[in-house]
């Protein structure tokens, strides 16, 4: 059945996004975006299947690329910001709150 | 078809299991370890999707790559092998109330749009060379090469701006 797969990746989705708005450690919300990125490629191996069409394949590995690329950089960003705060708790980075 | 559900649900089971345990868990080390089993769960979805090349990919991508580089993060940013208290915010409610009620909602368009509709009995995709591996490789390099290329950059301009960004000589 399709909509066994579909489901599976909105509760993945759905834990991802309750990870990104609770957690205060930076790293946490990082995995938490990799638990959604993970939950947008089922959907889409999912539909490719469902087509027999080998885009939903390369789309997937195009997210895995770009996923690599996110983290590569995110955590280059959470290093510079523990550098200069001693500290990965979102809630110290504040410099650009209004 | 039935043996496929089998795994299926016990695979959901254990994913569902593992990544409420990487969102719950005060300790971030076994946070990035549940997300592997996470990860691995993934990768044997794709496999019975008949997607096996995506699956090795993800294996190695997330499961050999992304992992260690997050470990390493854990690492580097000296978080607490222990426990570690304040891991979540005070207003962690309202992410929860978002979360349920966005599945709400998705479930719901899910369910009302595709019900019960069958996926293919044979889920392969069409094959021109043998194999699902070759079929993808073969579209990968005619059909979206130019947006391989463009990943391809990608990934470039993103380790050169990771080197830039995490160097401490400025």
């Amino acid at each position: 059945m399709l909509n066994q797969f579909l489901l599976l990746g909105a509760v993945l989705f759905c834990i991802g996004v309750y990870g990104v708005l609770a957690k205060r450690s930076a790293v946490m919300v990082l995995m938490s975006v990799e638990l959604i990125l993970n939950a947008v490629n089922i959907n889409l191996l999912a539909f490719g299947a469902l087509r027999g069409d080998v885009a939903g394949a390369v789309f997937a590995l195009f997210v895995i690329a770009v996923a690599a690329a996110e983290v590569g950089v995110g955590l280059a960003i959470v290093l510079v910001i523990y550098r200069n705060r001693q500290s990965v708790d979102l809630n110290d980075v504040d410099l650009m709150k209004g | 078809m039935v043996a496929q559900n089998i795994f299926f649900y016990l695979l959901a089971a254990v994913m569902v299991g593992a990544a409420v345990a990487v969102v719950t868990t005060r300790n971030v080390v076994r946070a990035a370890l549940y997300l592997i089993v996470v990860f691995a769960g993934v990768s044997a979805q794709y496999v019975l999707l008949a997607a096996e090349f995506v699956a090795v990919t993800q294996v190695l991508i997330y499961v050999g790559a992304i992992m260690v580089l997050m470990l390493f993060g854990i690492m580097l940013t000296r978080a607490k092998i222990g426990r570690d208290v304040d891991l979540t915010h005070d207003y962690w409610y309202v992410g929860l109330a978002t979360a349920v009620i966005l599945a709400a909602v998705m479930g719901y368009a899910l369910i009302d749009a595709y019900g019960d509709d069958p996926l293919p009995e044979d889920t392969r995709v069409a094959q021109v060379a043998g194999s699902n591996t070759a079929t993808v490789g073969d579209a990968l390099f005619s059909q979206y090469l130019i947006p391989f290329e463009v990943v391809s950059v990608l990934l470039l301009a993103a380790l050169v701006g990771a080197i830039v960004i995490a160097r401490k000589d400025r």
